[in-house]
Order: structure tokens, then sequence, then C-alpha cells
């Protein structure tokens, strides 16, 4: 099995002292979904924003997909992996400016340099795929919060990407339309698409995932599969926070 | 507040407004008589007698007051319309190195923005002017006297000649104005949320491209305002050309105030030509915004 991403010892402090991340270290192997949970502030946007360069470390190393960064942040290295890996995020951030078809089909005619025909033919099967070609002419002010991320994934799924990054893509959504993305994101995995997804839909975690990793204070607490992590989770503080997860 | 004081209040305020606006008339017929001029525009016809060192038309001083405050608009639009351009081009420049990543590249554009911003316009058009372009003659540094051909009396490149008054209103009004355009620019590219960044990146568009493509667009309706207000300071602030001694249309109503004493004519001619002028830049200006808001569908 192929690792897609391979992380040691990643250190990162934001203000002197405290630490986002903390010697986290961890693999996730082709064609698996690794979802990640922790209390707020416990570095998991920090984490997953590394995997594709738009948070820097301090210490440790990174090998996504073969590509090696440090903390040096090597940008034409960074730029490589950004256009293997896709990343979807809790606000959606779509471009507000361009209609849904020119949000998906934006980078792969200004950096794979497609043509717009086939940019846009694809661009609209990605759109059909998700469940929303019928509003490719729109705008995304236009759109309910789960259509908008619905476009989100197909524009983060335009440049074919090796892995996909998720951060808490159900977060800023009405419950009912919850299940409208977490359900095209099910059928990601069983294509066998990598996946990481900071998540606490537990759910979709028990269903999906490969393995659940937990973090605290910016360390990993513990990795386990899901059927372990939910009904015999190691630590103390992964069943505590389970336990906070259940009541609310 | 009760419908009775209110009333009273608006009676009062209307009160307070005429009143004043009696005094001035009251005022300005006391200056009349006393100058025995009378109110009229049939002046404006008779020879200037002055002459003019900067004219874009043919200009000779037994030519009209008339002609000689046209040659004057014209001047002042040269000088607005040029630094304009320079200030928007240096202001953007400035905007985004104070923006960008490359810290050496931000330290040098907050300081060049505080220095220009902490000082009086007129002493910056003074220093240009004695500094930067009176001794220019002698300045044994100048090595390229075949393309520019300097002297005191300006610059003269590919068969045009600047005066030097012109090349220090030039430059001053574009220096200042660029540093409050670079502010407008930096608040505009600050408008637009982190997000909007990290979705672009993300996608591997380099941020050249994201600039263009994402960051720019959403950040000119934020920018506009902002620019015109800053247009319509440099319209204004051009009035300082008298203190460089360029024969704006400020500095040539000046004189001919001097020869016939025809202030509150002049006065209002001023004001109009200013008004026009100033209604004409922010007409554009709401023009191109709608351009740039339709052209975003934003909805
Ligand atoms: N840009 C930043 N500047 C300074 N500190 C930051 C920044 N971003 C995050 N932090 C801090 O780093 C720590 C980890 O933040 P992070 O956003 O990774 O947590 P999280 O697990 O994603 O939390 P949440 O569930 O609330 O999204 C927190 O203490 C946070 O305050
Ligand atoms: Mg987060």
């Amino acid at each position: 099995m192929e690792p897609i991403v391979v992380a040691k010892n990643l250190t990162k402090s934001y203000t002197k002292g405290l630490r986002a991340l903390d010697d986290v270290s961890l693999t996730v192997n082709q064609g698996k979904v690794l979802v990640v949970m922790g209390p707020s502030g416990s570095g998991k946007s920090t984490l997953i924003r590394t995997f594709n360069g738009i948070e820097t470390f301090d210490k440790g190393e990174l090998n996504i997909l073969g590509i090696k960064v440090d903390s040096t942040h090597d940008e034409r290295k960074i730029r490589k992996i950004r256009k293997r890996v896709g990343m979807v995020f809790q606000q959606f951030n779509l471009f507000p400016h361009l209609s849904i078809l020119e949000n998906v089909t934006l980078a792969p005619i200004h950096v794979q340099k497609r043509r717009q025909i086939e940019a846009e033919e694809y661009g609209m099967y990605l759109l059909s795929q998700m469940g929303i070609d019928s509003h490719a002419k729109k705008y995304p002010s236009q759109l309910s919060g789960g259509e908008q991320q619905r476009v989100a994934i197909a524009r983060a799924l335009a440049l074919k990407p090796e892995l996909l990054l998720f951060d808490e893509p159900t977060s800023a959504l009405d419950p009912e339309r919850i299940n409208e993305v977490l359900d095209a994101m099910r059928r990601l995995a069983e294509q066998g698409m990598t996946m990481v997804v900071v998540t606490h839909e537990i759910g979709f975690a028990k269903d999906v995932s490969d393995q659940v990793l937990f973090m605290d204070s910016g360390k990993v607490i513990e990795t386990s599969p899901p059927n372990i992590f939910f009904s015999n989770a190691r630590h103390e503080r992964s069943r505590k926070f389970l336990n906070q997860l259940e009541k609310n | 507040m009760q419908i009775k004081q209110k009333i009273f209040l608006q009676f009062g305020i209307c009160f307070i407004f005429f009143g004043l606006i009696g005094i001035l008339i009251n005022n300005l017929t006391i200056n009349l008589i006393r100058t025995g001029l009378g109110f009229n525009f049939n002046w404006l016809f008779k020879p200037a007698s002055f002459a003019l060192a900067e004219h874009p038309l043919p200009y000779t001083s037994s030519d009209s007051y008339a002609w000689a405050l046209f040659i004057g608009w014209l001047n002042s639009l040269k000088v607005i319309a040029s630094s304009l351009v320079f200030a928007t081009f240096l202001g953007t420049l400035i905007g985004f190195a104070r923006t960008g990543k490359n810290s050496l590249l931000g330290l040098i554009s907050a300081g060049y923005i505080t220095i220009i911003r902490q000082t009086p316009l007129l002493l910056q058009l003074m220093f240009w002017y004695f500094v930067g372009f009176l001794g220019l003659k002698d300045n044994m540094f100048i090595q390229i006297k075949n393309i520019f051909n300097i002297s005191n009396q300006g610059i003269e490149f590919s068969g045009l000649t600047f005066s030097s008054e012109f090349l220090a209103l030039l430059l001053g009004l574009s220096i200042f104005t660029s540093a409050y355009i670079a502010e407008v620019i930096r608040g505009g590219i600050l408008s637009v949320s982190r997000g909007q960044w990290e979705a672009f990146r993300s996608l591997g568009l380099s941020e050249r491209k994201g600039l263009i493509r994402i960051i720019i667009p959403q950040a000119l309706p934020a920018i506009i305002p902002g620019l015109t207000s800053q247009y319509l300071n440099l319209a204004k602030n051009s009035t300082l050309a008298i203190a460089v001694g360029y024969s704006d249309i400020y500095a040539i109503s000046d004189t001919i105030i001097n020869q016939t004493g025809r202030a509150i004519e002049c006065f209002i001619l001023l004001l109009v030509s200013f008004l026009l002028l100033n209604l004409l830049i922010t007409y554009t200006m709401e023009i191109i915004n709608r351009i740039i808001l339709r052209s975003q569908n934003y909805s």
C-alpha cells in the first residue's frame, strides 16, 4: 500500500510557548479515509492545512504524494502538491464574483491550461455528480449552504486530485442540509478517494473512515479504527470528548 | 421629541441658515460698492496684458482675460490628468508592496506612506521644486543629456518640453496622492476575506493569477469610492501650483484679481470650474464602478 500522507514530528507555534501542533506523526495510505477529531483549538485545522501548504510548520517533515517538504516551505514543491490535492473548507470559500461553473473551471483553465470547452464539459460532469448541474450559471450567493458546499467539492475535484482534505465541511450547514454533503463524500470514499476529514459527524466517521485520529492541545492522543474508537477508546481524554459530543 | 419642538427646531435651523446667507450677500454688496466696480463679466474680454510662461495653446499678452483663464484651465487639467495617472500607478505598486509577502518591500512602503502622509503637501511641493528641479542644470551626475535635455527651464524629452514648475508640481502631487491611494488599495485588498486567498492557493493558482482573478475583482468595489475621493483631493490640491509658480487656473485668477480687483467674479468662475471638473471625475468613477459591479453579477 502506497502512503499518500506521511507526517513526521510536525510542530508549530503561532505564539511562543503555545503549540498548535506538538510532535504530530501520522500516515494515510492510498484509498483510506482518516477522520480527525478533537476539541476546539486542538490543532485540527492547523494540521490539515499543512498538508497542502496553506499553513507552515516550524519543525518536522511532510511527505505528500512523494513530495517532501520541511519547515523551509519550498514554494515550488508546495505548488506541485496543491495541483494534486483538493481542499474543502468549513465556510465553502467559493468565489462570489464567478458563476458556479466558472468556480469549477478556474483551476483547470488557469493552472492546467485546459481548453475552456474541455474544462466546462468536465466541470458540468462534476456538477452533475454532485447533483447541482442545473445551477451551473448561477452565482454562489443564489445557492443554499449545502449546494454551495457541493460546488466546493466539485471545484476541489476539478484537478482530479489524488488526495482530498475536508476541514469541518458540514459545520456551517443547517442540520437538514448536512446529509446531502456527507452523502457526496461517502460516494467519493466508495470510489477509492484518499481523504482526510476533520469532522464531528460520528455516523460518517463510523461508516466511512478507516482510522480516527484524536487530537488535544496539538498532540495526537490516539489513532484507532472507528469501531474501537467509538466503543472502547483507549484514552481517558478521548472517552471524555466522546461523552461531551454525545450530550450535544 | 414632540412635534411642536421639532417644528420649532426646523424653523430655528432655517432662520440661522438664511440669516448667514443674508449676511454674506450683504458683505458682498458692501464690498462691490466699496470697489465701485459693480458685478459684471464684461472685463473678461479686455486684453490681459500679462505674459504666461506656459501655454498649451497660442497665447500673447494682447489676448483676453477669458482666453488667459482658459489657458489656465488647460494647464490645470494637464497637471491634474497626468498626476492622476502617475499617482494611480505609483499608489497601486506601493499598495501591493505594502500588503505583499516580502517584508523588506512592506517595510519600505510603510515608511514611504508614513513620511508622505505626515508632512504638508506645500512643503513637499517646495522641496521638489527647489531641491529637485531648480538645480538640475548644474547636476554633474546627469549624463543622459542626449535623451533628456535638461536646463532650469525644465526637461525636454523627444520634442516635448516640460517646465521645472510643471515637473515639480507633477511629482509633488503624484507622490503625495500615491501614498493615500496606496492605503486605499491596501484597505481594498484587506477587505477580501482570508478564505478567498486560501481557496485560490489550494487550487494551485500562483499568487499573481490569484490576485488578478480572485482578489482584485473583489477588492475593486471597496477601492473605487476611496480612489474617487483621492482624485477629488488631487484636483483641489492642484491649486497649490501657485506656490511653485505654475500657471494653473488659480494662479492666473490671482494675477487677474490683482490687476482688475474682480475678486468676486473670479472666485465664482473658479468655484464653478472646480465644481464642474470634480463632478466630471465623480461621474466618470461612478460609471466605472457600475461597469465593474455589473461585470461581476453580484446579486
Ligand atoms: N492564525 C492564527 N494566529 C494565531 N493563533 C492561531 C491561528 N490559527 C489558530 N491559532 C491557534 O492555534 C490553536 C489551534 O487552532 P486550530 O484552528 O488548528 O484548532 P481547531 O482544532 O481547528 O479548532 P476548531 O475546532 O475551533 O476549528 C488554537 O489555540 C488557536 O487559537
Ligand atoms: Mg478548525
